[in-house]
């Protein structure tokens, strides 16, 4: 094997990121939980501790590029090397998701409006399980796992879906608690876009294998909502 | 066997190519369609015929005495095989690894081919050795020392001079065998800045080891390999785009990647 140095910091690379979705992992299952706790202290430290997820993520650009000016890829190596760049920058953005979670569980305070905690964990348990799974179907450069992926996306929109009706339907019944209600839905689209990143790092799992780019989801165009 | 036409008019074209160095087989079933007013790269493990292919173009395998060929090479359409050779030659230039200026002036060696085609006027030679050093990207360093000898220039210096010597000709087609392996890195730039801009009114094949090189001069790439008999053919032809971000082949992945060869 004439590249040992290369796959060798290629495997490197790619247990860094494997943690770095870890971190992604536990900051939105954490910042889903303290809605639920109502513990606004765990909800300042998820909300801090989003500069450790930004640092990592600069830190493994850093030694992506490096690793294409010293080694000078080509084909796959170029392809895999070129879509973590993006999946890192997707894992820190949907970071940047529970921390604006946990930014809005700190506004929301002491109100005793009802948040619909038990919809918002199924949404964060969903889009967790699809990251893991999305995740480990990239680091296994494994296409068919990466394609069955998206679809799930389904499950989390129809939870949006009802938060969000049911919300609308809470803040012309409470109209003093309009801002309140307001936030609770950014907590939805959150946790909504969260899931659709995972189809962007899908998206990337095909096109290392088989250099196609191509759009695998159909609802995913809305515009962005959260924290940065 | 594979057949590859791809964009642009044809300049060369092989038809079921084959070459022989007595019993051996070096290439087998070559067909390609080489497109004009490109640069091509040819690319592959040693020993697979890359510079074999390359010399057959302007028939230089003709001075070893065992090679044999069959199957057609065609330039412009014309069967290169029954054209004269002198002519041949003239239409198709070529640049080598090693530069190697003639122990002349640069004025000298530039002249050198319009004069062994019978040129004789002053004027029109002194038109003609600007115009070549000029493509060449030569000019500006040279002009003031045109009668200073070949040989005192530095590495790429001496190597645009043989680009220069090869467009005195004015061929159509400048074959190039790693024309940059012996000169270093800003050389190197030099000259594949310089055959981009030689592209416009020439056609260029280039066999290089260096795979960045191809990547990032060429238009074309052709991938040599061999069989287990180690006779040469072309496992993948395509836009150099394509071929070195995502390769059709498997070997080709393995070779670029630089997991064989």
């Amino acid at each position: 094997m004439p590249r040992e140095t290369l796959d060798s910091k290629l495997t490197q690379i790619q247990d860094e990121i494997y943690l770095l979705g870890s971190m992604v992992e536990q900051a939105v299952l954490d910042a889903t939980n303290t809605l639920k706790t109502r513990d606004l202290k765990e909800a300042k430290r998820i909300y801090e501790e989003d500069t450790v997820i930004n640092e990592k993520r600069f830190a493994l650009e850093n030694a992506i590029i490096i690793l294409l000016a010293t080694q000078q890829p080509f084909a796959r190596d170029l392809r895999l090397l070129a879509a973590m760049l993006l999946v890192v920058n997707e894992l820190e953005r949907m970071a940047d998701y529970a921390k604006g979670i946990a930014k809005i569980n700190i506004k929301i305070g002491k109100s005793d409006i009802a948040i619909p905690v038990r919809d918002f964990q199924k949404m964060a348990e969903q889009s967790v399980s699809m990251l893991h799974r999305g995740l480990d179907a990239f680091l296994k450069q494994n296409p068919n796992q990466a394609a069955a992926i998206p679809q799930e996306d389904d499950i989390v929109d129809d939870l949006y879906t009802k938060i969000y009706h049911e919300t609308i339907q809470y803040a012309i019944a409470n109209p003093s608690q309009m801002d309140e209600a307001n936030d609770i839905l950014w907590i939805a689209h959150n946790l909504e876009r969260f899931a659709d990143r995972v189809t962007n790092i899908c998206e990337r799992t095909i096109f290392i294998t088989t250099g196609e780019l191509m759009e695998m989801s159909s609802n995913d165009d809305e515009g962005d909502v959260s924290d940065s | 066997m594979r057949s590859s036409k791809l964009n642009g008019n044809s300049k060369i074209i092989a038809k079921d190519f084959n070459l022989f160095y007595g019993d051996f087989q070096a290439l087998k079933d070559i067909n390609v369609d080489i497109p004009e007013h490109a640069i091509t790269s040819i690319i592959g493990p040693s020993g697979c015929g890359k510079s074999t292919f390359l010399r057959s173009i302007n028939r230089m395998n003709e001075l070893i005495p065992s090679v044999r060929t069959t199957g057609n090479i065609f330039l412009d359409n014309e069967n290169i095989f029954t054209q004269d050779v002198v002519e041949l030659r003239k239409q198709v230039g070529m640049v080598f690894q090693r530069p190697n200026p003639f122990p002349k002036s640069i004025f000298d060696n530039v002249a050198y081919g319009p004069r062994a085609h019978g040129l004789k006027n002053k004027a029109v030679l002194v038109d003609i050795v600007e115009k070549s050093l000029v493509q060449a990207a030569l000019w500006e360093e040279v002009k003031d020392n045109l009668n200073k000898s070949g040989l005192a220039l530095s590495g790429g210096q001496q190597q645009r001079l043989c680009i220069a010597r090869a467009l005195a000709v004015e061929p159509q087609v400048i074959l190039m065998d790693e024309p940059a392996s012996a000169l270093d890195p800003i050389a190197t730039l030099k000259i594949e800045e310089l055959i981009q801009n030689l592209k416009k009114e020439y056609t260029i094949v280039i066999v290089t080891h260096n795979m960045q090189q191809a990547a990032r001069a060429s238009d074309y790439t052709m991938v040599f390999n061999m069989y287990p008999d180690r006779s040469g053919y072309i496992i993948e032809y395509g836009k150099t785009t394509q071929v070195f971000t995502n390769p059709r082949e498997k070997i080709t992945e393995d070779y670029i990647s630089g997991r064989f060869g």
